[in-house]
Parts: C-alpha cells; structure tokens; sequence
C-alpha cells in the first residue's frame, strides 16, 4: 500500500511536468494580457524539435533548448499578429493550433525518412542517476530532472512576476495598458517578451514529454496538454503556484488513469482514459466564471485609442 | 508672443491632422508660470489633443513647443516626463488591483540591486510626498478600495513623484462630488503656492470661474485668444466658446402635477455579479412634473432604469405605469405602456451606428402598419417621416436622411433620438445622462425638450450625475445613495452642499 502510495505520488509528478510547463508560459502570456491559445501548438513543435536535438546531436540538453527556440518562434508568430497588428488573438491561437501538427509531422518524415515517429533519442537524466533508489520503495521519487526544473521555473517566474520591476511592469501592462504606456513603458516590447517568453516554455513542456517521459515524438506525444495546461492557469487564478498546483491536480487525474488501468479494474481503460479532460471540463465549468482574468487580457492594445 | 522666461509652457503655431480632418488649426498658448490656466473649449474642439501634444502622445504635424522660453522637443509621454509635465488624464490611468505606492512608482521604481523592487524604500518616498502635500491617502490602499476623489489625489502624486513642474488636469471634476470639487480647488491653489504650474481642461464655466487666473478658449480646434478671468463672466466665456449668445439659465413655469404616472415600491435590483444594487427603493412621479435623481456614478442609477425598462428582471418590489404593474415583463410591454427612454450611453443603447438616419429613426416603430405592410418595409414613408422629424428638431446636416447616423455629431444624435422618443407622446420619459457629452447649445435644447414635454403632461424622470443639471432642470430632486433614495426635495429648497453631503452617504443636518 505504501509503495503503491509512492508510486502514485511519482508517477503524477511525472505527469505534471510537460502541463506546468505549458501553464507557466500561458501565465506569463496573460498576465502581460495577450491570450495564447496556441500552447498546444508550441507544445507540439517543441516536442518534435527536443526528439530531433537530442537524437542528432546525441546530447538531451541540446534537444532540450532547441525546443525552446523553436517554441520561441512560433510563438513569434503569434506575437506579430496579436501584438504588432492587433489581430484576433484566439484566431491567430487557433491558427497555430492547426499549423503545429502539420509542421511537426513534416519535419519528423522530413528528418527521418519518412517515419511518422521519431527513432529513440537520448532522455534527460534523472535527478538521482538513472539506477537511484532502485530496488527501495521510493523508487519512482527518482524523478526526471525537468520535474524539478518545472518547481523551480515556477519559483522563479513567481519571483521575478511579484518582486521585480519587470514583474510589476508586466502586471500592469495585462491590467491597463493605457496607464504602463502614459509611464513611459513599452507595452508592445513586454508584450513580445512575454510572449516569446511563453513560447519558450510551452517548448520546453513539449520536451519534457518527448525527451523526459518518453524518449521519442510520436503523433499523440502532446494530445491535449496544451488545453489541459490552459484550463490549470485559470484555475490556478493566473499565478506560477496556482497553475502549479492545478497541473499536480491533473497529473494526479493522469496518474489515476495508470493505476487504475493496470489492475483488474472494472472500468474499461478507454473510460478511464477520458478522466484527465473529464476532469478539465469540470473544473473549468466549476472556475472560469468566478476567477478573474488580468483585466486587459485577449484585448489588443492599439496607441491613442480608449 | 515671444518665447520668454515668465512662462512655463508656450505652443505656437500648433497643427495636427488626422486625415482630412484639421483637429488643431495653428492654436497658441501661453501660460505663465505659477498659474492656473483653464482651456476651453465644446466636446472635440480640440482641448484634449493640445493637451496630448504636449504630453506627447501626438506629434504636433506644425509648431514650437517652449518651456520657460527654451524650444523643446517632445516625442513620447517620457519625453514630457522628463521636462517636468505630468498629466492626469479624464479617464484615471490607474491599475485597480495594484496598490497606490505599486501605481505611484511604476515605471520609475525604486529598486535595491538588479530590478529587485525594494517597497519598504518606494513606500517611504510616497509618505513623504503625502505628508508634503497633505493629501489623504493611504500607500498601502488597493486603488479599487479608495474612493474617486482619492484616486485623483493618487494620479497628482503620480506627477509629482516624477517630479512635476507642470501639471495638466484633463477634465477633473467630471466625476467628483461638490465637496470633492472643492477639495481639489484647494488642492491646485496649494499646488501653485509651492511653485507648481496647473492646465485645466474643462467645459464647466463655473469651475473656471472659482479656480483660474487666465482662460484660453478653442473652438472647433482654432484659438479663439485667452481671457483675464477675474475681469470676464460666464456668460463671456460661454459665448466665446460656442460662438454665440447663449441662455445659460433653464427657463421654466412651475410645474402643476396630475395624478401619479410611475410609481416604485420596495424595488430591488442585482447587478450581473449578484449583488444589490438598489435596495428598496420608492419613488413617485406624477405627470406633469420633472423629478431629478442626484447622485454619483454606481449607486444604482443604471439598474434602477434597466429594472423600469425591463432589461434586468427586479429581485423584488412593484413599479407600476398609470396603475399597473409592469416589473418583470418585458422591454415590449414597457414601450406598449407608453414610457420613453432616453439611455445614458446613445452608442451603446440608443442607436445603430452603421444603419441611416432614417433606419434609426423608426427602430421602436419599424413594425407598425404605418412603414410597411406584411414582411416588407415601405421606405419612402420611413424617409417621409424622418424628413419631418429632421425639420422639426433641427437635426443637422439637413437631408441627412440616408447617411449613416455614426457620420452625425453627438448633438445631432442624441437630438434623433430625443426626435424618436418625443414623438411616441410618453406618459414617462427616462432621462438618464441626456446632455452628456454636448455643448452648451445642444445641452440648451435638450433642457427646453424636457420642459416642454412636462407641460405636454408627461412625467419625466431625469438621471444625471451633473449636480448643476439636475438643480436646475428639476421640479423635485431625489438623492439617491447606494440604491436607496435618501433625500427628496422640492426645488429651491435645497442647496448643493446639502446635496453632496447626501450623495457622499452624510447625514442632513
């Protein structure tokens, strides 16, 4: 039982790491107030780009920040439309939600030979070496280093967003961009940090799924992490530790799915599957209407107008 | 005029187009320093955009710019900063879940080592301030939290923290009650005496009267030359200002009221959040009179008429029209029942912008048997119709028929739908907000329409947050304060300080 409890325990912080990635970056993206829906979609790049870095190079780390960079650049697609035209920035989400899958599928059978799966790539190491504790009932606690990366990114967005002046910065542009600009701050030039910031980290959760819990991209590597991340920032109220919670929550509803599914459980596992989403979708039900978004987010801000 | 030193903002020469449309033709002004200098001028003459010129949020397409005789070059809000202007703006630039010192030092924080914000420090410097100035206010309030007037005070130390020499109030008193109104006049006199310079936007005569030294006037973005005020009158400055004599006083008959046409018992209404917004409220009007609603914005003036119009459903309580009730019905029953709206915001509620004239015109009305029969519509007669209407309340342009209503002035709109409301012949009509953004000359109008529809018979029910408005358009003024009517008075027999005390939650003494 106590075993079972640990294992529990470290299969969800698994779980949760590629979500609280994604969250962080829909986190930051909305509190400078640009609505990214396309963490999905930067999730999924990021994740073809970690499997194809880490295996070409043979070295994980690599993969890990090419999926940042090419996170990054989708992200700056988003960027262009939403904040430099002031375009509909669900529009432009969803755009890259369709665009990603397709770019991602072209550069795998690209890459590798017409393959619609990535060959095994080098994973990220674990935090206790890859035999730590085995053969100990705490075993499974010798999580991937992007676990605690994940904490740690958590940490320091929270830092940087409450105890810095670009922190108050980024706030008050999300809030009232009208007053940051009348102060002398460059709406626009926090909005694309922010979202290229965003990008990076919904890279970096493709990564960790692709080369931190699997070790190669395949078409449902990334399924829905995006929007499950989405739906963890607003429950999570659109703070790093909010978010952060929230993603343990849906791991937990993940890890769920496994242990379940492994014994001789009465629900069939394609039920149990649909928990994690089930699970979305009652909790967005239960949140969206109550918490409060940063007041000018999803709203372009255009110079002069009111 | 000649740059020189005795002045601490000088423009010359100032143009700026938008398009094919001259907003500032060649405008000067001159203000000397340790003054209070009033710009006036109607809606869009162009007091805002020399502002913004100067505040560099526009470039100036023409002209010089001087600071204590110095031509200087001013690109961006930073820019302006860095010269010592600090601007309030009309609509406060204050994030409302931030703390006061968080809105007084953002973008000019105070910071120990690598942008780590150090607060105790921050919070320390706005005390100072504070105690500088004695202002009431406290650092650590969430803007939300403070009332109006404070978070004025806020937006003044804003300037003042960046070191302000220059201070530019963009309409200030427009959401302030009469005590606050003073309060702030206080404040700028205080301002000046500690070496401070102040431009006033605003269109209110009296304010100019009590607080300016000198006046400049604009109209229709030219400069129409600058006014000693202590040797002017408002009734001078009106004239300038609209280019014509102007009757500033509400000409009117006592009224004699019939028998009661709207009737409130009890009523109480929720906002979209759940919470109450009016809370019992009672109210009578009988035909033939005005009864006026002071109050401040956000005390259940918006639910109370959306509750009569049958927009928000009543949480309780009855509101009857000539004897029945009509709470709970629908927006039909109540135009059926002959009450006429007037809506405080027209872009929102009482017009379709990209539909013509004469489509707006008939909106209530386009089913009647009169514009069409069937399915169809029959638009000669709608055009017929509002051929009449245009003439009879002097609509302009004349033969604006087929334009599109956004291409009308705001005068001119809201006069369409005074037009559309008056000719139904209410037994109530609703004023909430009717001269809001107008000049003098259309707000002349909108106060004879009301009389007149008074002594027709109609009861008329006026909403203002213009204390001015409702004192002198009103036979009876009702004061309402967080969703009750506190106070109700027969005119004359109340002044404004009595008025505000009530508006601000006091007691009458």
């Amino acid at each position: 039982m106590f075993a079972n409890l640990i294992l529990f325990l470290g299969i969800t912080l698994m779980y949760s790491t590629p979500l609280v990635f994604g969250a962080l970056g829909g986190v930051i993206s909305e509190r400078s107030g640009v609505t990214n829906i396309g963490i999905e979609g930067m999730m999924v790049v990021g994740a073809i780009a970690a499997a194809a870095g880490s295996y070409f190079t043979g070295n994980p780390w690599i993969g890990f920040l090419v999926a940042g960079a090419c996170g990054a650049l989708v992200a700056l697609l988003h960027a262009v439309a939403s904040v430099s035209f002031a375009a509909d920035q669900t529009v432009s989400g969803v755009a890259i939600n369709m665009l990603a899958p397709g770019m991602a599928i072209f550069a795998c059978k690209r890459l590798f030979d017409g393959a619609a799966m990535s060959p095994i790539a080098p994973k990220l190491p674990k935090i206790l070496g890859e035999n730590g504790l085995a053969g100990t009932p705490f075993a499974s606690l010798n999580v991937n280093v992007t676990t605690v990366l994940a904490l740690l990114f958590t940490a320091i967005m929270w830092f940087v967003l409450y105890k810095t002046k670009w922190g108050l910065r980024v706030r008050a542009v999300g809030e009232h961009p009208a007053a940051a600009d009348t102060l002398g701050i460059d709406v626009y030039k926090v909005r694309y940090v922010c979202v290229l910031l965003s990008g990076m980290l919904a890279g970096f959760g493709g990564a960790s799924m692709t080369i931190g819990i699997i070790s190669q991209f395949t078409q449902t590597a990334i399924s829905g992490h995006g929007f499950i991340a989405m739906a963890a920032v607003i429950f999570g109220k659109w703070t790093p530790f909010g978010a952060y919670g929230a993603c343990l929550l849906f791991g937990f509803t993940q890890a769920l799915v496994i242990m379940l599914g492994g014994g001789d459980f009465v629900v069939p596992s394609q039920i149990l599957s649909m928990l994690p989403y089930a699970m979305t979708i009652i909790v967005l039900i239960l949140f969206v209407g109550r918490s409060v978004a940063p007041k000018a987010d999803g709203v372009p801000y255009v110079k002069g107008s009111r | 005029m000649e740059a020189s030193p005795e002045y601490a903002v000088q423009m010359h020469g100032i143009l700026k187009t938008f398009g094919q449309f001259t907003a500032l033709d060649h405008v000067d002004l001159d203000v000397r320093k340790q003054t209070i200098h009033a710009i006036l001028g109607e809606n869009g003459a162009g007091k805002t955009t020399l502002m913004n010129v100067l505040y560099g949020l526009y470039q100036a397409d023409e002209g010089d710019i001087f600071m204590g005789g110095q031509k200087v070059s001013i690109t961006s809000p930073t820019d302006a900063i860095g010269m010592g202007i600090g601007m309030v703006h009309q609509h406060f630039m204050l994030v409302e879940n931030f703390t006061v010192t968080e809105n007084i030092i953002l973008g000019d924080e105070v910071c120990g080592s690598a942008g780590i914000l150090d607060m105790g420090r921050a919070r320390q410097k706005v005390m100072e301030l504070v105690d500088e100035y004695g202002f009431d206010v406290d650092p650590d309030a969430k803007i939300q939290d403070i009332t109006v007037g404070m978070q004025q005070r806020v937006e003044i130390l804003k300037a003042l923290y960046r070191g302000a020499e220059v201070l530019i109030l963009d309409e200030p008193t427009a959401v302030l009650t009469p005590q606050e109104i003073d309060k702030l006049i206080e404040i700028m006199h205080d301002l000046i005496a500690k070496g401070k310079t102040i431009i006033i936007i605003t269109h209110k005569l009296k304010e100019i009267m009590q607080s300016a030294d000198e006046c400049s006037i604009i109209r229709r973005g030219v400069y129409m030359g600058t006014v000693d005020v202590k040797h002017s009158s408002e009734t001078e400055l009106a004239s300038k200002m609209v280019g014509r004599n102007v009757n500033l006083t509400v000409e009117k008959t006592p009224a004699h009221p019939g028998e009661t046409v709207l009737q409130i018992r009890d009523l109480t209404v929720k906002d979209e959040r759940g919470i109450e917004q009016v809370r019992g409220l009672n109210l009578d009007i009988r035909s033939g009179e005005i009864v006026g609603i002071a109050g401040i914005d956000g005390n259940g003036q918006q639910e109370l008429v959306d509750a009569i119009t049958n927009i928000v459903r009543a949480e309780s309580g009855t509101i009857t029209i000539n004897g029945e009730q009509i709470q709970n019905t629908s927006p039909r029953t109540t135009f059926v029942k002959k009450v006429a709206t007037i809506p405080s915001d027209r872009h929102r509620w009482g017009l379709v912008l990209p539909f013509s004239v004469t489509e707006n015109t008939v909106l209530e009305r386009h089913a009647d048997d009169e514009f069409g029969a069937g399915i169809t519509l029959d638009y000669d007669t709608m055009r017929e119709y509002t051929t009449q209407l245009i003439k009879d309340f002097d609509i302009r342009p004349s033969g604006c028929e087929d334009e599109r209503m956004s291409g009308l002035s705001g005068g001119n709109q809201q006069k369409a739908i005074i037009a559309r409301m008056v000719t139904s012949s209410p037994n109530l009509l609703i004023a909430f907000q009717p001269t809001r953004g107008l000049d003098v000359g259309a707000i002349e109008f909108v106060h004879k329409t009301l009389i007149a529809e008074r002594d027709r018979g109609a009861a008329i029910l006026l909403i203002s947050f213009e204390l001015d408005e409702v004192m002198d358009v009103s036979d009876t003024i009702a004061v309402i304060y967080h969703g009750q009517i506190t106070g109700t008075f027969a005119q004359g027999t109340v002044d404004e300080n009595q008025l505000g005390l009530l508006m601000a939650g006091g007691e009458m003494r």
